[in-house]
This record gives C-alpha cells, sequence and structure tokens, in this order.
C-alpha cells in the first residue's frame, strides 16, 4: 500500500511541475505565435499554429514602431551605464571591503540604503533641471548608473571579502601603490563578480520604464520599454504587431539570460543567501 | 601597514558622489518640497506647513485609498511568492521530478522581461473579448468563468496581484532552492534514520535553517510592493477609476497633472514608511545572527 502511495504521489507532483511551467510559459508562446498571424487570425488568440507564417510583422513593426532608433538608445543606456556602475563600484568596494571602518563605513551604509529607499521622481527632476540634464542621453545614463549603485556595492563589497588579505600584503611589499594594488593585483580577480554585475544592471537598465516616462519627452531618445508602451497604445486591436513588438523587445534580454544565466542565478543568491 | 593610506576613501568617492547627488539629494528635497505648494502653474513656491501631509491623511481622500492599496499589494504579494515560491522549490529540489532544471529555466523566465512588458501581454491575455484566457474558458464551455479581468471592479485588483505573483515567483524559488542547496544533506539522513516523516523534516529542519532566507525573501518583497510602479501602470494604469492606483501610481498622475508639491509629498510618505523599515532590511541583508 505504502508503495502505490508513494508512486501516485510522484505522478503528482511531475503533473503539478508540469502544469505550473505551462501556466508560466503559455502567455510567452500564444505572444509567440501571434507575432506570426494575420490581424484577423490573431484577434481570436489561440494556441493553435498561424495558418500562414507572416514574417512580413516584424518588418512592419521594426518600420512604424521606430524599433531601430529605441534599440540603440537602450543599448546605449544600459551599456554605458553599467560601464559606469562596474567601474566606480569596483573601486569603492574594494576600499570599503578591504578597510570597513570609519568614513568607510559610514559611505557603505549611506549607499546601500538606495537599495531600499525610494527614488523621490518629482524631486529629482528638479535636481536634472539644475544640472542641465532633463532629456539628454547622458543624464539617463548618469541616472541610471546612480540608482544602480547601491545593489551592485553591495554584491561586489561581499565579493571582494572572498579575496585573501595576503595577496594585498604580497604587493605591497613589492612595492606597490593604492592605484597599481587596485588597477593590477584586484581588478583582474573581479571578473566573477563584474559579469554577474553587468548581466544584472543591462537587465535592470534595459527593462527599466520609469526614467524616461519622466525624463526623456523626445520619442527619438526613447529607450525600447517605452516604445513598445507607446506602440500598444496606438496599435491595441492590432495583437499581432503588437505581439511581434514585445518579441523584439524580450529579444535582447533573453539573449543576455541565456549566455549569462550562470552569473544571475549566482547573483541572485549570493544577494540573498550568503549576504 | 597604513590601512588608511593603502586604501585611499576617496576610491569611494565616485559612487558616493554619484548616489548622492541623484538619489539622495532629490529625497532630501522632496521633503522640503513637500512643505511648499510647489507646482506647474506659478513660478512662486510658498511654504504651506503641513498642509500637503493634511490633504493626504484627513478625511476620506482618495490618497489614503492609494496607501491602504500599496499596503494591500505588498502583503498578498509578498505572501503569495513566498508561498509559492517555497513550494516550488522544495518540489524541484525532489529527486523523483523529471526535467528539474527545465522546470527551474521556465519559472524563473518571467523574471528577465521587464515588468511593463509583463503588463502589456496580460492585458492582451486578459482582454475580454479577444484574449487568450477568455477564449480558452470559453473552449472549455466554462463561459461563467471568462469575467471581464482588467475592468471589473472587484475583480481587477486581484487579477493584478496575480500576475505580479506569476512574475516574481520564480526569483523567490531561485533564492530558495540555492537556500536549500547550502543545507547539509547529513541532517536529513539522521532524520530518516530516525524515522521522521517528510513534513516532521520540513518543520524541523528545512524552515528553522531556511529562515534567514526567508527573512530576506520577505524584505526584497516589500521593499518592492512598497514601490511598485510598472506593473500596474501597464495593466490598468491605476484604474477603472482608482481602483489599482498604488502610491507610485499616484506620484505619476500629480507629476504630470503639474501638482508637484503633492507628488513629492506622496513620495516622501513613502520615503518615511521604508526610513522606518530601514535598520530592518539591512539587518536581514547581513543576516548576522544566523549563519547557515
Amino acid at each position: 500500500m505504502r508503495k502505490t502511495g508513494k508512486i501516485i504521489g510522484r505522478i503528482l507532483g511531475n503533473v503539478v511541475a508540469m502544469l505550473i511551467s505551462l501556466i508560466v510559459i503559455i502567455p510567452l508562446v500564444v505572444l509567440f505565435l501571434n507575432s506570426f498571424k494575420t490581424s484577423g487570425e490573431a484577434n481570436r488568440m489561440t494556441l493553435s499554429l498561424p495558418k500562414e507564417w507572416m514574417f512580413e510583422n516584424y518588418q512592419t513593426v521594426i518600420e512604424q514602431g521606430k524599433l531601430l532608433s529605441s534599440f540603440f538608445n537602450g543599448l546605449l543606456y544600459a551599456v554605458f551605464s553599467v560601464l559606469i556602475v562596474v567601474i566606480v563600484v569596483s573601486a569603492a568596494a574594494f576600499v570599503i571591503s578591504r578597510n570597513p571602518k570609519g568614513i568607510n563605513r559610514f559611505l557603505y551604509y549611506f549607499i546601500i540604503s538606495g537599495i531600499a529607499l525610494p527614488i523621490n521622481n518629482v524631486a529629482l527632476m528638479k535636481v536634472l533641471q539644475a544640472l542641465h540634464l532633463v532629456n539628454t542621453q547622458i543624464g539617463i545614463i548618469l541616472l541610471y548608473a546612480a540608482i544602480n549603485i547601491p545593489l551592485s556595492l553591495f554584491l561586489a563589497y561581499g565579493f571582494i571579502g572572498t579575496i585573501p588579505r595576503e595577496i594585498d600584503e604580497a604587493a605591497v611589499i613589492d612595492g606597490c601603490k593604492p592605484s597599481q594594488l587596485f588597477l593590477r593585483v584586484i581588478a583582474p580577480l573581479l571578473r566573477p563578480i563584474v559579469s554577474t554585475l553587468f548581466v544584472l544592471d543591462f537587465m535592470s537598465v534595459w527593462n527599466d520604464f520609469t526614467m524616461p516616462l519622466y525624463y526623456l519627452n523626445n520619442s527619438r531618445k526613447w529607450p525600447m520599454t517605452l516604445a513598445v508602451y507607446n506602440f500598444f497604445g496606438a496599435f491595441e486591436y492590432s495583437w499581432n504587431l503588437v505581439a511581434a513588438d514585445i518579441i523584439l523587445t524580450l529579444a535582447p534580454v533573453l539573449l543576455v539570460f541565456i549566455i549569462g544565466q550562470k552569473y544571475i542565478v549566482g547573483g541572485v543568491s549570493a544577494g540573498s543567501v550568503k549576504g | 601597514m597604513n590601512k588608511r593610506k593603502l586604501y585611499p576613501w576617496y576610491f569611494a568617492g565616485a559612487a558616493a558622489f554619484l548616489f548622492f547627488l541623484l538619489c539622495f539629494v532629490p529625497g532630501i528635497l522632496g521633503i522640503a518640497y513637500s512643505f511648499t505648494d510647489w507646482n506647474n502653474f506659478s513660478k512662486e513656491i510658498n511654504f504651506v506647513g503641513l498642509a500637503n501631509y493634511k490633504a493626504v491623511f484627513q478625511g476620506n481622500s482618495e490618497y489614503l485609498k492609494y496607501i491602504g492599496n500599496t499596503i494591500l499589494f505588498t502583503v498578498v504579494t509578498t505572501i503569495m511568492k513566498t508561498l509559492f515560491g517555497l513550494a516550488l522549490a522544495l518540489l524541484l529540489t525532489q529527486n523523483f521530478i523529471r526535467f528539474k532544471n527545465f522546470h527551474r529555466m521556465i519559472i524563473f523566465s518571467p523574471q528577465v522581461m521587464s515588468y511593463l512588458v509583463a503588463g502589456l501581454v496580460f492585458r492582451s491575455m486578459l482582454h475580454p473579448t479577444t484574449g487568450f484566457l477568455n477564449n480558452f474558458l470559453r473552449s472549455l464551455g466554462l463561459n461563467g468563468l471568462a469575467k471581464n479581468w482588467l475592468t471589473d471592479l472587484t475583480m481587477v485588483f486581484p487579477t493584478v496581484m496575480t500576475v505580479d505573483t506569476w512574475k516574481g515567483m520564480g526569483y523567490i524559488m531561485v533564492v530558495v532552492i540555492a537556500g536549500l542547496l547550502s543545507v547539509s544533506p547529513e541532517y536529513y539522513e539522521a532524520a530518516s534514520m530516525d524515522g521522521a516523516s517528510f513534513f516532521q523534516k520540513f518543520w524541523s529542519i528545512t524552515l528553522p535553517l531556511l529562515k534567514p532566507v526567508l527573512v530576506n525573501i520577505t524584505v526584497l518583497n516589500v521593499t518592492y510592493g512598497l514601490r511598485v510602479f510598472d506593473m500596474i501602470y501597464s495593466l490598468t494604469n491605476g484604474g477603472p477609476g482608482n481602483a489599482t492606483g498604488v502610491i507610485n501610481t499616484a506620484v505619476y498622475k500629480e507629476f504630470s497633472k503639474g501638482n508637484l508639491a503633492m507628488g513629492t509629498t506622496l513620495s516622501s510618505v513613502l520615503f518615511f514608511v521604508v526610513l522606518a523599515l530601514l535598520y530592518f532590511i539591512i539587518k536581514s541583508m547581513e543576516h548576522k545572527e544566523v549563519e547557515v
């Protein structure tokens, strides 16, 4: 009797796992299929394959949705802000983690409080105006760098703690200055955490929607998220085009996700488990 | 060796400066402006004392509804994501499940899409007449279950919270799995030898050892929930009426109306709430009290 119970339990467990995976994936499958259908067929949203594969949907979307320019805008914002974050955060994490006393300790808690504290977007407008950064690409890049610094610092701080201090001592005995120590000795050892930060911050910037909504009112400077939102508003009844647009927005992050999978999962668990 | 010379503080200067200028200053400035009548229609800014806060907290203002919604959203999504994430993690670490890694990857995958895109996907899936869900229910003959998911006043908030759980539970699952894998299998072996059942093992081994992870997850979910914006903006934009309005959608609404003082007041209210929780948040991130 116990054995049959166990087998039933195992089958049930597998069925539940499959059902949940289906619930998660079905919306994405429907979306994918819809992106190849004709407008009429797409309006009866079903899981059936398209009668005729309309690859030209994608062409229409790229032309009408101004996707090329917003794609490159998004890439520009993500790459440059992530570069800034990686550089300033590794330098900061290095000195703070090695000497967590006095002003360094204060700076650390001051910065990581930003992981939780909300940004005041209304007053931020005032600050950006004062700095003449409203509606500029450089402004949005600096802004993205700033908001991603806290979590990145927290992760990098934990990582540098795992690099043995003896390395520093050996380097100093060999006559290294602080900047040489950091650039020549420590920086090359940071590759794993830099990859994690790159993937996590890239996805966070690429997926962000709030900052351009508040601070970019010129559609030529919009990244993908805002472009797709606008497209959705204009073509709400052409589900096939909307679906193609969404798929194109998803593609880059999916690619980064697939390439950087181990870094994401590593970063996610390092951030919450090891602390 | 002189630590201060070897690790000069100004290496942290650039990060601190950027954060100070674009995150901290707006926070403080915002609190200052919340005591004024700052708006887009007049150049003058006058001090008005606590008038904005009174408008938020006095009587039956719509702002109270937004604050209530934010709290409801935070509590419900935190509980749902934790429960689903924990259950999925437990299920997908069992050896008898086939294709464990495949399931994990699928369930995690919504995490990589933006909240905005997830919102748009479900806005099309849940469309009352052409959406996939209602089509599917009708094809099963369950016409009664086909609802106006995003326009019916009683349905809309549960729908929004469910969609948010759909997107967020995979992340929680991955975090819990990492926690589960760090538990030494010897505990379970010893318990099995003593004849412990699955649930006994869960209560006496898994749960206590997962406590720091669970605290962490709660903190993550609560800070996300309080600040939620994208998901609600793209699914319902706070509507119908103000049924799903939360603090951050209200901030944007006031901002676009030019009612800047009220926007910054609402934002400051949120700031104070998180500030009150900040000590616990940072403590839980470091969780020195328990070492797994």
